[in-house]
C-alpha cells in the first residue's frame, strides 16, 4: 500500500525553531500538508476538529506533554490507531519503555537527522 | 526543740541538717568558722546534684551555642539575601537572554536556509540536489537551539531550587541577616581604569541601540 503523500501531519513542539525544522524536513521529503501545535492540548483539539495521518510529538511541554497526548489519543476511540511518533531529547530507557507501554510507533532522539526521520517514517508509514 | 525540728529540711543531707540544729542550738552567735564550714558542707552536697559527667555536657552545649553562634555570624556575613535578590535573578535573565538571542539567530539561519532551498528549482539539478543536501545539513545542525533551550531550562529550574532554600535559610535567621547589614554597610566593589569596561554583554532590554552609539559618537564632531 503506498504512502498518501498529502495526508495531514501534526507536529507538536514547543520550540517554534523545531516546529520549523520538523516541517522544512517533511517538505523535503514530500510531505506539505503539515499543521504545527505547541503542546498536548492544542495538539489533541486539533487532531479532534480534523483528519490527519500522522502525529510527530515532542515529550516535554506545557500544559500537556507528549505522553499524556499520546495517552489521551490511545484512549480516544476515534484516534486510538492514528499513528504517532514521538522526538524528544528524553533518551532514557524508562522514557521508551513507558511510550512504548502508552503506544507509541516509533521514537526518535534529538537530535536527529533528516535519514532518521525518513527512516522512522517509513518504518510507521510505510516506504514512500 | 520545736525550733530545731522546725528548721529540719527533709531535702538536705542529715549531717548538714544536724549541724545547723547544733549551730542554732548555740547560745552564742555562730563563728566566721562555723559559718565557712556549713557553707562547705552545703558546697559538698551541691557536687552531688551537679555530676562531672553533667558539668562536662553543659560546658560542650556552651561550647556549641557559641560554635553554632559564629557561624551564624560568618553566614550573615555572606549576605544570603543579595545571593536571592541580586545574583540568582541576574543569573537567570541572563540564561533567558542565551535562549532568546540563540532562538533568534537560529531563526534567522532558517529563514536565509528556506530562501535558498526556494531556489532550487531555477538551478541546474546537479547543484539544486547538492544545495538542498547543504540545507538539510543546516537543518539538522539547528537542532542544536531546543537542546539547548531545553538544558537551560533544566539550570533555570536548579537555580530556583536553590533560591527556594536560601530564602527559607534566610527566613531561619529572623533579623539577623538584617542586623548584619545594618551594621556592616555593603562596600560597593571599586573597579578601576580598562577594568571598569569589563562587564560583558548587556541585556536585550539594557543593551545601547546602534542609533544611540551613531548619535553618541556623533556628538563629538
Amino acid at each position: 500500500m503506498s504512502v498518501d503523500m498529502n495526508m495531514n501531519i501534526l507536529i507538536v513542539d514547543d520550540y517554534k525553531t523545531m516546529l520549523r525544522i520538523i516541517r522544512n524536513l517533511l517538505k523535503q521529503l514530500g510531505f506539505n500538508n503539515v499543521d504545527e501545535a505547541t503542546d498536548g492540548s492544542m495538539a489533541l483539539q486539533k487532531l479532534r476538529d480534523k483528519d490527519y495521518g500522522l502525529v510527530i510529538s515532542d515529550w516535554n511541554m506545557e500544559p500537556m506533554t507528549g505522553i499524556q497526548l499520546l495517552r489521551e489519543v490511545r484512549a480516544d476511540s476515534k484516534l486510538k490507531n492514528l499513528p504517532f511518533i514521538m522526538i524528544t531529547a528524553e533518551s532514557k530507557t524508562e522514557n521508551v519503555v513507558a511510550a512504548k507501554e502508552a503506544g507509541v510507533n516509533n521514537y526518535i532522539v534529538k537530535p536527529f537527522n533528516a535519514a532518521t526521520l525518513k527512516t522512522k517514517l517509513s518504518s510507521v508509514l510505510g516506504n514512500f | 526543740m520545736a525550733g530545731t525540728a522546725k528548721s529540719k529540711d527533709p531535702g538536705m543531707p542529715p549531717e548538714l541538717n544536724a549541724r545547723l540544729s547544733e549551730l542554732q542550738a548555740q547560745s552564742r552567735s555562730p563563728s566566721r568558722q562555723d559559718v565557712a564550714e556549713v557553707v562547705g558542707e552545703m558546697l559538698q552536697s551541691l557536687e552531688g546534684d551537679l555530676s562531672e559527667v553533667n558539668l562536662k555536657v553543659y560546658a560542650e552545649l556552651e561550647g556549641l551555642a557559641k560554635y553554632i553562634l559564629a557561624a551564624k555570624r560568618e553566614i550573615a556575613a555572606l549576605r544570603p539575601d543579595d545571593i536571592t535578590s541580586e545574583h540568582l535573578p541576574k543569573a537567570a535573565d541572563e540564561l533567558d537572554a542565551i535562549v532568546g538571542s540563540t532562538e533568534e539567530a537560529t531563526n534567522g539561519i532558517l529563514q536565509a536556509m528556506e530562501l535558498l532551498e526556494s531556489l532550487t528549482d531555477k538551478m541546474p539539478e546537479e547543484v539544486a540536489e547538492q544545495v538542498t543536501n547543504a540545507v538539510t545539513q543546516v537543518y539538522e545542525s539547528c537542532n542544536f537551539q531546543d537542546i539547548t533551550g531545553q538544558r537551560i531550562t533544566k539550570v533555570v529550574k536548579t537555580l530556583k531550587h536553590i533560591e527556594e532554600r536560601v530564602e527559607a535559610l534566610v527566613a531561619a535567621f529572623g533579623d539577623e541577616i538584617q542586623k548584619y547589614r545594618e551594621a556592616h554597610p555593603k562596600q560597593e566593589q571599586q573597579k578601576s581604569g580598562d577594568e571598569m569596561l569589563l562587564n560583558g554583554p548587556q541585556l536585550p532590554d539594557e543593551a545601547g541601540k546602534q542609533a544611540e552609539i551613531d548619535a553618541l559618537l556623533a556628538s563629538f564632531d
